[in-house]
């Protein structure tokens, strides 16, 4: 029974880790950029929240109706005067410019809130813990169950407005050829600033719920930032629903790698990513050198 | 009246000199066409008028307003539609999404995803399907339609024959007659003088990055456009 109860915590905690990497797959997707602040914005998006609820005493649910619009705009910003820019000078260039600015939130928050562990725990009362009875001994968490289901409803209502809107079929157009995409009249500059806006806004959300379930410091974002890549590695990079099945995948290897042994949460996690990833690389060499025998065969 | 004049326009990619000096007027209603070889700055010439291409000198002006400085999505806006030479479709995207991602930010007229469809009925049956999957003659008119969605005042059409089966060609210079018929202004680069010839009012011959032959196609012979094409007056006049 503990198990059928840790594949239903792997998936819930899924839709967690499907919701931190939309936004990270969703901007290379759209602007070839990796973003390694994509954690650390995160992290920006729960202090935000933080700070209002705790100035404030407003619950942080509503919080959320001040971040994300700040943090969308954060990300229209962030496109607008620094990645735009470092693009143009090369693929390699926003690497750099969004390691910098990784750096450069981390210290923020670490100068402002020090290197307390905070949560929103506290200020969501009895929510953070509620959970319900599905059967006489298996549980759900509601806050689990409730990031989950913001998570398929954020990556389904993406995908309904990338393929029903204008706005949506211009920035696929952007990501596609934005050369072109000028030419029958897309704004390609406005188009990026708007998908980075998006990406920002989601990874904040990602943050808050974080900060719901567990505790965060200022220098939580590199883990989350792991966490997002695997997800988006493992699920495949550029598809929305490929997200949320590498993010399940990862919730689950990571809960029952912790039902195995306390300190398995994180390897087993890792381990998945790489098998993965060593599968992908294999497929690949099988698929250009011919078949299995090419795999093992000389280089020529 | 003239929709569009080119003063004195030089391009350049990089130290590459593609256009130099070039000066021309098309009027409304007109089909102008341009010939010359490979690397005479054609295609460098209609994506500056296109605004995809920075000029490093000269000016534009369409539609009496200078639109030098405008960017290639708002000159667009203005009425000037290219047709990129290799077609570049959204690849990933259905044909409808093509037609109607351009449809969304352009003029609006007379072309809408129905007239379009009309225009090119071999779409209609291919409206779902990604536009990467399809046949390079109905490439070329998801291309041209594109163009078209946008409603455009000026056409420019950049090697609309290129890599396409000769009768792919007929089906996408039949559906250009029809357009040519309903007075909408194109220029048209075409590396068969013979099409070029029958289908415009005006011809224009490039070599080297200038315009060294114009006339109406109607006086022009076939013999001095090749003449002009393979720079064999300059050759002649150097020999003499």
């Amino acid at each position: 029974m503990i198990w059928i109860t840790q594949l239903l915590n792997g998936v819930l905690l899924g839709g967690y880790y499907a919701l931190l990497a939309c936004g990270l797959s969703f901007m290379f997707g759209v602007m070839r950029i990796i973003n390694l602040a994509h954690g650390d914005l995160a992290i920006l998006g729960a202090c935000v929240v933080f700070f209002v609820a705790d100035a404030t005493g407003i619950s942080p649910f509503v919080a959320l109706v001040v971040a994300l619009p700040l943090m969308a705009l954060i990300g229209f910003g962030l496109q607008r005067w620094m990645l735009e820019r470092s693009l143009r000078a090369g693929l390699l260039v926003p690497l750099l410019t969004t390691f910098g600015l990784a750096i450069i939130i981390e210290n923020g928050l670490f100068e402002y809130f020090g290197a307390d562990s905070r949560s929103l725990a506290p200020y969501i009362g009895d929510f953070a813990f509620d959970s319900w009875a599905i059967t006489g001994n298996i549980y759900i968490g509601s806050l689990a169950l409730l990031i989950f289901v913001v998570a398929v409803v954020l990556l389904i209502g993406l995908k309904l407005f990338l393929t029903h809107t204008s706005l949506g079929r211009a920035i696929r157009a952007t990501a596609e050829d934005s050369d072109t995409a000028e030419l029958v009249g897309i704004n390609a500059r406005y188009v990026y600033a708007v998908a980075a806006a998006i990406a920002v806004a989601s990874a904040g959300l990602a943050g808050v719920f974080l900060a719901m379930r567990e505790t965060f410091s200022p220098y939580s974002g590199p883990t989350q930032l792991i966490f997002a890549f695997e997800a988006v590695v493992i699920g495949g990079v550029g598809s929305l629903s490929g997200t949320l099945v590498g993010g399940i995948v990862l919730g689950v290897a990571q809960t029952f790698g912790a039902q195995i042994n306390p300190q398995g949460f994180l390897i087993a996690g890792h381990v998945v990513f790489l098998i993965v990833l060593a599968g992908r690389l294999a497929v690949g060499a099988i698929r250009t050198r011919g078949g299995m025998y090419g795999l093992f065969a000389r280089r020529p | 009246m003239t929709l569009l004049a080119v003063e004195q326009l030089e391009a350049r990619h990089g130290l590459l000199q593609a256009v130099r000096g070039v000066s021309f007027t098309v009027d409304a209603g007109e089909t102008f066409a341009l010939v010359g070889a490979n690397g005479a700055g054609k295609t460098t010439l209609l994506r500056t008028i296109a605004g995809a291409h920075r000029p490093a000198a000269g000016r534009i002006s369409f539609d009496g307003v200078d639109v030098t400085a405008v960017p290639a999505y708002a000159r667009l806006r203005t009425g000037i539609a290219l047709v990129p030479e290799g077609r570049r479709l959204f690849a990933g995207m259905t044909v409808k999404e093509n037609l109607l991602v351009a449809g969304a930010y352009g003029r609006r007229g007379h072309w809408t995803l129905e007239t379009v469809l009309d225009a090119f009925p071999l779409l209609q049956r291919r409206l779902n399907s990604r536009a990467g999957n399809l046949s390079g003659g109905e490439q070329q008119a998801t291309a041209i339609g594109r163009a078209l969605m946008t409603n455009p005042k000026l056409l420019l059409l950049d090697e609309v024959s290129l890599g396409l089966a000769p009768i792919a060609v007929e089906a996408v210079y039949r559906s250009l007659e029809a357009l040519i018929k309903a007075k909408a202004t194109i220029i048209v680069v075409e590396q068969d003088i013979g099409r070029a010839l029958g289908v415009s009012t005006r011809v224009a011959c490039m070599l080297e990055g200038r315009i060294i032959l114009t006339g109406s196609a109607r006086d022009m012979t076939r013999e001095q456009v090749t003449e002009a094409y393979f720079g064999l007056q300059r050759a002649r006049r150097a020999t003499s």
